[in-house]
């Protein structure tokens, strides 16, 4: 029993010092939107190529669920959110300092690889034997889904709320859905698994993504938010699809 | 009489209870008591309490029906590879819910192996219905009720079967008349722990059935989205949720040490 006790005692021990080593680089967290998975793992690779004494980890998540966990206390140095107004719920709370725009996105229709249910329109979306699935409307893509049906008049029901935009694109890329809204962006990423069909700029909505630091957080977070907005940061942006602010 | 108990084991006894307490608590204690009904009274949070019941009871009923079966002829048939069958059986305990998802999507998504079949001769399309969320739940859920009424199998008195069966019963009968009496009290805990698992199901579900109010947005994919809206409306949905599984725990536990509560 004892032996036991000790073995244990030992092996937490051990635990808990692996968890520590290690300390010596700067490691900053930052949590982003699901929509920037691709271009922020790709600006973070660049970053640390550059310095190699930071480490940059990313939580990527749906906007809403980020600004939450930062104002529950987790432990973020920098945020990037997919909109202002979720971008604002973690300011508000004094979670994070001024924030500032470093890219823009607008939304497509995202259909599978050769477009079984022959969408052209958003038009289509509203026919009944068409399954479209869409962001919940808390999520900015969910939001900006919303406001695309408003703009267009196309009286579509999702046959799902998807918590982010990359379940969205998952369920698409699976061909288990027809049709989805998703960023234009995330088209470009999916590569050849799904087909864009562009939806008319007249009811199309860009929504700006914003970055912010915590008041706490180290210089090297400062360093990073500025290198996503330096022409390296905004290149690795636009080859993603993304609009410069 | 009380067994004599070292006190180090009180003292862990007393850890583990504190640990699976606190979080419940520290829940309670947030909950906006205040505006309960308020929040409770919302479409979604009614559609999601109804869903959640009507689904869990029916994966619960597919799990009985079909699981009871399964654990027999685990315990009772010799036959090549039943270890390997067995370690399947239990896959869906080990597997993170969401790819239990994932794997029911590959098996009866329109892409699927049996879906593509379903869907391309019958338009029946499982994914976004109502349907896969109670095979979403049933998959997770179907092992415990094996595992449980399986080793009530194993353990019961085979000779009362013998005596019937030498006594000139039918299979059927002996199988109706002794066996069953015999694993009831296992089969209401086995079922138990299945209902209890379908009801909080998440994972399976929002990956293979989607999430949407009314038709696929149970008790837990509610708490998940209103998590992203309010946090209060999250909390009293968890607090609901809480409540009708602490309740039926509680009641049944007896039955579940044994059936002799």
């Amino acid at each position: 029993m004892r032996g036991a006790i000790i073995a244990i005692a030992a092996a937490a021990a051990l635990l808990l010092s692996a968890c520590s080593a290690g300390e010596e680089r700067d490691v900053i967290t930052v949590s982003a939107a699901a929509s920037l998975t691709d271009a922020f793992t790709e600006i973070g690779d660049a970053y640390m190529a550059a310095h190699p004494d930071t480490e940059v980890r990313f939580n990527f998540a749906g906007s809403r669920t980020l600004a939450e966990q930062i104002n529950a206390g987790a432990p973020v140095d920098a945020f990037a959110a997919a909109s202002p107004a979720t971008m604002q719920v973690a300011v508000e709370s004094g979670s994070v300092g001024t924030p500032g725009v470093f890219a823009r996105n607008s939304m497509s229709i995202a259909v599978p690889d050769g477009n079984p249910a022959g969408i052209s329109s958003l038009e289509d979306l509203a026919r009944p034997e068409v399954t479209v699935i869409v962001c919940n409307p808390a999520v900015p893509c969910g939001a900006g889904a919303a406001r695309v049906f408003e703009n267009s008049d196309a009286d579509v029901t999702p046959a799902s709320l998807e918590p982010d935009v990359r379940a969205v694109l998952t369920k698409i890329v699976a061909d288990e859905a027809d049709a989805g809204l998703v960023y234009r962006t995330d088209v470009t990423a999916a590569g050849a698994s799904v087909e864009g069909i562009a939806i008319p700029d007249d009811v199309n909505v860009t929504n700006d993504y914003l970055i912010a630091v915590a008041p706490d957080a180290p210089a090297s977070a400062v360093d990073f938010v500025d290198f996503v907005g330096s022409p390296e940061g905004q290149q690795v942006l636009a080859s993603w699809g993304f609009l410069t602010p | 009489m009380r067994t004599p108990a070292p006190r180090l084991l009180i003292a862990l006894a007393m850890v583990a209870f504190a640990f699976l307490a606190l979080p419940l608590i520290g829940l309670l204690l947030s909950a906006p008591w205040g505006q309960m009904t308020e929040l409770l009274s919302t479409p979604a949070a009614r559609d999601a309490l109804r869903l959640s019941l009507v689904t869990s009871l029916m994966a619960t009923a597919i799990t009985i029906v079909l699981g009871v079966p399964l654990a027999w002829v685990l315990a009772r048939r010799e036959f090549r590879g039943r270890a390997l069958v067995r370690g399947l059986v239990l896959i869906p305990l080990v597997l993170p819910p969401v790819v239990g998802g994932v794997t029911l999507l590959a098996a009866f998504g329109r892409r699927g192996l049996v879906g593509q079949y379903l869907y391309d001769w019958f338009g029946i399309q499982l994914p976004f219905s109502t349907a896969g969320v109670v095979m979403a739940e049933a998959f997770v859920a179907l092992p415990f009720l094996v595992i449980t009424v399986e080793g009530a199998l194993r353990v019961m008195d085979i000779r009362f079967e013998d005596a019937a069966r030498t006594l000139g019963a039918s299979p059927t009968r002996v199988l109706l008349r002794v066996t069953a009496p015999l694993i009831a009290p296992s089969l209401v805990a086995g079922a138990v722990l299945a209902w209890a698992r379908a009801l909080g199901e998440f994972g399976a579900t929002i990956t293979f059935a989607g999430n949407f109010p009314g038709v696929t947005q149970t008790l837990p994919l509610a708490v998940y989205s209103a998590l992203e809206v309010s946090r209060e409306e999250a909390i009293a949905l968890s607090v609901v949720l809480l409540g009708i599984s602490f309740a039926v725990l509680v009641s049944l536990r007896g039955r579940l040490l044994g059936g002799r509560g």
